[in-house]
């Protein structure tokens, strides 16, 4: 099972944040932070979720707060690499209509 | 994926209700990520083992253990660790009335976490939106359905992602269609989000379409626990009995009537 992380990194044009291990009520301020920390740069979001085994709904919060955020300064943020596991909360909520959904960022850039 | 140990492990349970003993000797195991359907008529008991499982009642005898903690014995902080990763949809919602649809699922999540209004709102809208109530929140209780009751009621059970959800007759009192789009949301809840359910039914249809395994009840014993096929195929006649819908023969034990109708006082110890 992976760790606990949230990293961030500049990718070209896109801030991108990489979630491992299991997204809980336990850490999930954590990740809300660096979502917003990476929006208040000014660029491109992206969340990596390849390496989550679980996200719950105070994950899936923080992920929804970044979009939110996003769009109302008019700035991209996508999710990328959504690992099955994510996508199943995703979809049980119907948000996999909602976030913009892509393999990785370079798919996400010529989107 | 599955734990060693289960998350409900229960031992020679013991109930009695004054002088009438309602459970006798169950042991009753599930696992983490399982489906247990408790299956029974009216009088088998199922309601009762269901509030021990939820320690609204103490065991007379024997244990219950929730996720490692032995509930007959835990004190109030441990037992509200527990509390905290249990979701319970009861029967008939049990909403609070003078709350809106959106507060009450809101409640577990104010009372029992630290997180900013923000996040609560969107944490409990999400699970409005996951139960097919998307933009309800400002009804009050009082202005839903009964299928709409018994869905708000689910989200508010899962409010805090809780690893243990319990769901009281799903389907009891609505329609075919409502029924079975609850039992639909069941088996996704458990495969998106992880959960171990623990459902008490008598509907047979709903109890074979969701059931990993099914606990069959009867006059506080049970008969036997085994997968929806193995049920199904069982030759003993009260499970075929309660399969077919075939009225069962009621034994009378005369010194135990005699006992009912004539004691002074019901034993309450």
């Amino acid at each position: 099972m992976n760790e606990n992380t949230c990293v961030s990194e500049v990718c070209g044009d896109y801030v991108l944040v990489r979630l491992s291990g299991e997204v809980d009520l336990s850490w999930s301020q954590q990740v809300r932070r660096a979502i917003l920390d990476a929006l208040g740069d000014g660029g491109r979001v992206g969340v990596d979720l390849s390496q989550v085994g679980y996200i719950d709904s105070s994950g899936i919060a923080a992920l929804v707060e970044g979009l939110q955020n996003a769009r109302s300064h008019n700035r991209k943020f996508v999710l990328v690499a959504v690992s099955d596991a994510a996508m199943a909360v995703l979809r049980l909520a119907r948000l996999d209509r909602v976030f913009s959904i892509f393999s990785d960022l370079d798919a996400a850039r010529s989107a | 994926m599955t734990n060693a140990q289960p998350l409900i492990a229960v031992d020679k349970l013991e109930a009695w209700y004054g002088s009438r003993r309602i459970l006798h000797g169950v042991d009753f195991h599930v696992r983490a990520g399982e489906i247990r359907v408790i299956m029974g008529g009216s009088g088998s008991g199922k309601s009762t083992l269901l509030r021990h499982l939820l320690g609204l009642h103490r065991p007379r005898g024997g244990t219950i253990k929730l996720l490692g903690v032995d509930i007959g014995r835990a004190g109030a902080a441990e037992m509200l660790a527990v509390r905290r990763q249990i979701g319970v949809s009861f029967q008939g919602g049990a909403l609070l009335t003078s709350l809106s649809v959106g507060d009450n699922v809101a409640l577990p999540l104010r009372e029992l976490t630290t997180l900013d209004e923000g996040t609560i709102r969107i944490m409990s809208r999400l699970k409005l939106e996951m139960v097919d109530l998307g933009g309800f929140q400002d009804l009050m209780p009082a202005q839903l359905s009964g299928g709409m009751i018994k869905r708000a009621a689910l989200a508010r059970a899962i409010a805090l992602d809780p690893k243990l959800l319990f769901f009281d007759e799903p389907s009891a009192g609505l329609d075919p269609v409502v029924s079975a789009e609850l039992d639909e949301l069941i088996l996704r809840l458990r495969d998106a989000l992880r959960m171990t359910i623990v459902v008490v039914t008598h509907e047979l249809e709903s109890a074979f379409k969701i059931a990993d395994t099914i606990t069959v009840l009867d006059r506080g014993e049970i008969l036997m626990t085994g997968t929806v096929d193995e049920v199904r195929g069982a030759d003993n006649a009260r499970i075929q009995d309660l399969l077919n819908r075939r009225a069962r023969e009621v034994v009378v034990d005369a010194d135990a009537y005699l006992r009912r109708l004539t004691e002074d006082r019901s034993r309450l110890d």
